[in-house]
């Protein structure tokens, strides 16, 4: 059935301060919503649970990338279109670029967030493998304070995750010291574009006088949640 | 951003919507196709599949192509909205909306004013996009009617007649 809009309540603070306050006033009561490419789907669909919504688009302290000599942070609300068109993410972490590129096509490239991706944690997501691969970690952010968890495990079960109900992902880490490595990615899909995973891959790889020095290699769409 | 909305009650949204400012009492969670549609009144905006697949209610937002099936409307306050009926001048067509009749690349209608957005959108960013760069551009508008051939052979004559414009 059809979602009835009166039955609803969305807000939109203007800092990220103010939105984790109120994850914090009522935990649990409030999901957050970026570019709205998987919750306004659940939404139409009238099969979203949580009646109060609260917005976190184009939040400034979200949307933005921050390069440190040694590692990136992605911000969680960078859109799949922001990191294609990075050019340090380009040059470092091209196994991400290019996943960003097959997600969906150019409408929910230009809304789709990263975080949003992350938390949404269904396990064909497109960036996963890539994820895995650089090792990436997660900035939780709450009112509480901050903590750093590694990607690989931040998903618990399928669709569950290690995010408190008062928190936030604020970025994603990513390590500068995978730029020498051979890189490769392939997903399968009904189609090129718009087309779920039927399974995605990612492979780094770091030869050293002709030996192979390193191997890294992920899938997606494999299973429920990861294993080793 | 900041106007609350309770459950039951409205907000103030203003969105300005091919060049006119339109203050529209919403709910927030309402989706920006429907108050595009059922409050302004303008109905070239189709809904499809509702759910971000086929493309048939793109729109231009901030000069960014996005479904407005799947923006609430309050996250579209504030912003500039270009559709369908934005494009032409009076009665003059745009060149794209030009090419699509002279190429045959509308039949039944529904995703047209969505193609044509994303084509707008794609030769805003490059005047002369190569085949490849056309089929990626639209990849994410359906069309069941024409299977696609005309309309990439549209938008290619449009980038030719310089459709920017």
């Amino acid at each position: 059935m059809r979602a009835y809009p009166p039955e609803y309540e969305l807000v939109a603070p203007r800092s990220l301060p103010a939105v984790l306050s109120l994850l914090a006033q009522e935990p649990g009561e409030w999901l957050p919503i970026a570019g709205g490419t998987d919750v306004m789907v659940q939404y139409s669909a009238g099969k979203l649970s949580a009646r109060k919504l609260v917005s976190i688009w184009n939040l400034p302290e979200l949307r933005r990338m921050d390069d440190f000599p040694d590692e990136v942070q992605i911000g969680a609300g960078y859109t799949y279109m922001d990191v294609q068109n990075n050019a340090v993410i380009n040059r470092e972490f091209a196994l991400l670029s290019r996943a960003a590129h097959w997600s969906g096509a150019i409408a929910n490239q230009n809304r789709g967030t990263l975080g949003g991706s992350i938390v949404n944690a269904s396990p064909a997501a497109d960036s996963l493998p890539a994820l895995l691969v650089y090792e990436a970690e997660l900035l939780l952010v709450s009112e509480r304070g901050e903590r750093r968890v590694p990607y690989s495990t931040f998903h618990l079960d399928y669709r569950k995750t290690q995010l408190a109900s008062d928190e936030l992902i604020r970025a994603i880490c990513l390590k500068k010291r995978f730029s020498e490595y051979y890189a490769y990615a392939r997903k399968v899909g009904a189609r090129n574009a718009q087309a779920i995973s039927k399974v995605c891959a990612a492979a780094l790889g770091r030869l050293t006088a002709g030996m192979v020095e390193d191997v890294r290699l992920a899938m997606g769409s494999v299973a429920p949640s990861r294993f080793v | 951003m900041t106007e609350p909305s309770r459950a039951g009650k409205k907000c103030d949204v203003s969105l300005t919507v091919n060049g006119q400012v339109f203050v529209v009492r919403a709910h927030a969670m309402e989706r920006l196709l429907d108050v595009l549609r059922n409050e302004i009144g303008l109905t070239g905006t189709k809904e499809g599949c509702g759910e971000g697949e086929c493309g048939s209610c793109s729109l231009l937002m901030d000069g960014v192509l996005v479904n407005s099936c799947l923006i609430p409307v309050l996250q579209a306050n504030g912003s500039k909205i270009i559709t369908i009926e934005g494009l032409a001048d009076g009665g003059d067509l745009q060149v794209l909306q030009q090419a699509f009749i002279d190429c045959g690349g509308a039949q039944c209608g529904i995703c047209t004013p969505g193609m044509i957005l994303a084509a707008f959108h794609l030769l805003s960013k490059k005047l002369q996009p190569t085949l490849e760069e056309i089929r990626e551009g639209l990849s994410g508008n359906l069309c069941r009617c024409t299977g696609y051939k005309q309309i990439i052979e549209a938008v290619a004559e449009a980038g030719r007649r310089g459709a920017s414009t």
